[in-house]
């Protein structure tokens, strides 16, 4: 088999869908850390479109963008366990949420650090809503499963789940939980079982390191 | 899961990029469907029942299965009707590409090209000097990936080709309004040549919009949402 590198940091709920997802399948990778404020040869040369982690690098072939790198580690490695549900449907559906992760939910999560006063509330809101709108959709996803992948965890799974070191931390931070038992409660359940899986315990970063992050990047923003 | 030969209805609007792409994949794979315009002004039932979460088009009704999100329809058109010309390429890394490079074209290039149209000043410069680069970017991107060959996905028009394809009309008008002209001989050839060859596939020709028509549509949405100076 081709060489298999991971270009990324420990920390990004990005880099984390590819850790999952490699473990999930049995792939075998080679981690290489970046410094993301004095990027590698590599990663430019690999991502020079937006010079990002994570990159995925088989063989010589550089892939970017987290939810395009989980459809190439399936179909790529596609003997064994399968992260996509196998029916057309089903997989838009996983689709359709992943991108509604990446393109609403994870720009709410992200503007809460970014904001103060008025702002940060009105984020905090979008940010609830999303969460509200994730668990409803929960319902008819899993259709009575433990997770929206079925029996196991699958690619809207761990796009998801990814964020919740991240959620967690604004959590504590903030004050405001954006995932509990009366708020979501499909979502508080499903955290519980997603993180005994064991990619998850492995790769998801401790809350406590991810709230470290977020105060430090508070207090750099409180100095400006 | 819906048959193939389950009703398949797309809930469309005239002059919608996004509408177009799957008028376009419904074409290249024979796909009988009904067209069902709405008004984006007075949003149906349907579509707020079919499209809860965004509210807006393109919907592709399979049986009563709605599928959102013009990237997500073209690949559940490809993957629930298997028979035709693949719209993807069937190579996972060549997938990768497709997806990749469809993802840059709506997070990045799209949006700064439409900001040309709906923007003014300073704000406006960066939106060219954005979708100007954009269109660098893909000219390179297409000599990658076509190999020599007529389109992005290779002889026959694809996944990546109906994703850019559907703006062509609506770079056409920039040029007209703001004298931007994105795609030319000059600086990008390739996607020139191609943008000729992609306007005159059969999947493509009859979907097209007219271009003065387009103008007026154009013309009527800028006055409506563009911001003004003297606001």
């Amino acid at each position: 088999m081709s060489s298999l590198k991971l270009l990324g940091t420990r920390r990004s709920p990005f880099v984390v869908r590819v850790q999952i997802a490699l473990d999930v399948k049995g792939i075998k990778y080679e981690f290489h850390e970046e410094n993301l404020s004095a990027k590698s040869e590599l990663l430019l040369k690999s991502n020079p479109v937006f010079k990002k982690v994570p990159v995925l690098i088989h063989g010589d072939h550089p892939i970017s963008e987290s939810l395009v790198i989980l459809q190439y580690i399936d179909e790529a490695f596609s003997a064994g366990h399968q992260i996509l549900p196998s029916n057309p449907y089903d997989r838009a559906i996983a689709r359709f949420w992943a991108s509604y992760i990446d393109e609403k939910l994870f720009p709410s999560l992200r503007g809460i650090l970014r904001s103060e006063g008025e702002e940060r509330k009105n984020k905090i809101e979008e940010s609830i809503e999303g969460a509200a709108l994730l668990d409803n959709a929960f319902v008819s996803i899993s259709k009575g499963k433990k997770f929206f992948g079925g029996e196991t965890i699958g690619f809207l799974d761990i796009a998801a789940g990814s964020f919740l070191a991240f959620i967690e931390a604004i959590g504590i931070v903030y004050g405001e939980k954006l995932i509990d038992e009366v708020k979501t409660p499909h979502l508080f359940k499903w955290v519980h079982d997603f993180r005994s899986d064991l990619a998850v315990k492995v790769n998801l970063p401790a809350t406590e390191e991810i709230v470290e992050v977020l105060i430090s990047i508070s207090k750099a923003s409180a100095q400006n | 899961m819906a048959s193939h030969s389950a009703d398949v209805k797309l809930l469309g609007a005239k002059f919608s990029p996004f509408v177009l792409r799957i008028l376009f994949a419904l074409n290249l794979k024979s796909i009988k469907y009904e067209l069902i315009e709405q008004d984006l002004r007075s949003k149906s039932e349907l579509l707020l029942k079919s499209n809860p979460v965004h509210k807006k088009v393109p919907v592709l009704i399979h049986g009563d299965l709605p599928v959102c999100e013009s990237l997500v329809i073209l690949q559940y058109i490809d993957e629930a009707w298997t028979h035709g010309p693949q719209i993807l390429p069937s190579d996972p890394y060549d997938r990768a590409l497709a997806r990749f490079w469809a993802s840059y074209v709506d997070e990045k290039w799209f949006p700064s090209v439409r900001g040309i149209m709906m923007s003014d000043g300073e704000d406006q410069k960066k939106n060219i000097e954005e979708a100007i680069e954009g269109a660098a970017l893909m000219e390179e991107s297409f000599l990658a990936l076509s190999n020599g060959r007529k389109f992005f996905a290779g002889e026959r028009i694809g996944f990546l080709d109906i994703v850019i394809g559907c703006c062509l009309p609506w770079m056409d008008v920039i040029s007209r309004i703001c004298g931007v002209k994105l795609i030319d001989e000059i600086k990008t050839p390739n996607l020139c040549k191609w943008a000729q060859e992609f306007t005159s596939d059969p999947a493509v020709t009859e979907h097209m919009p007219d271009v003065d028509e387009l103008m007026e549509y154009a013309k009527y949405i800028i006055a409506l949402y563009k911001p003004t100076a003297t606001n």
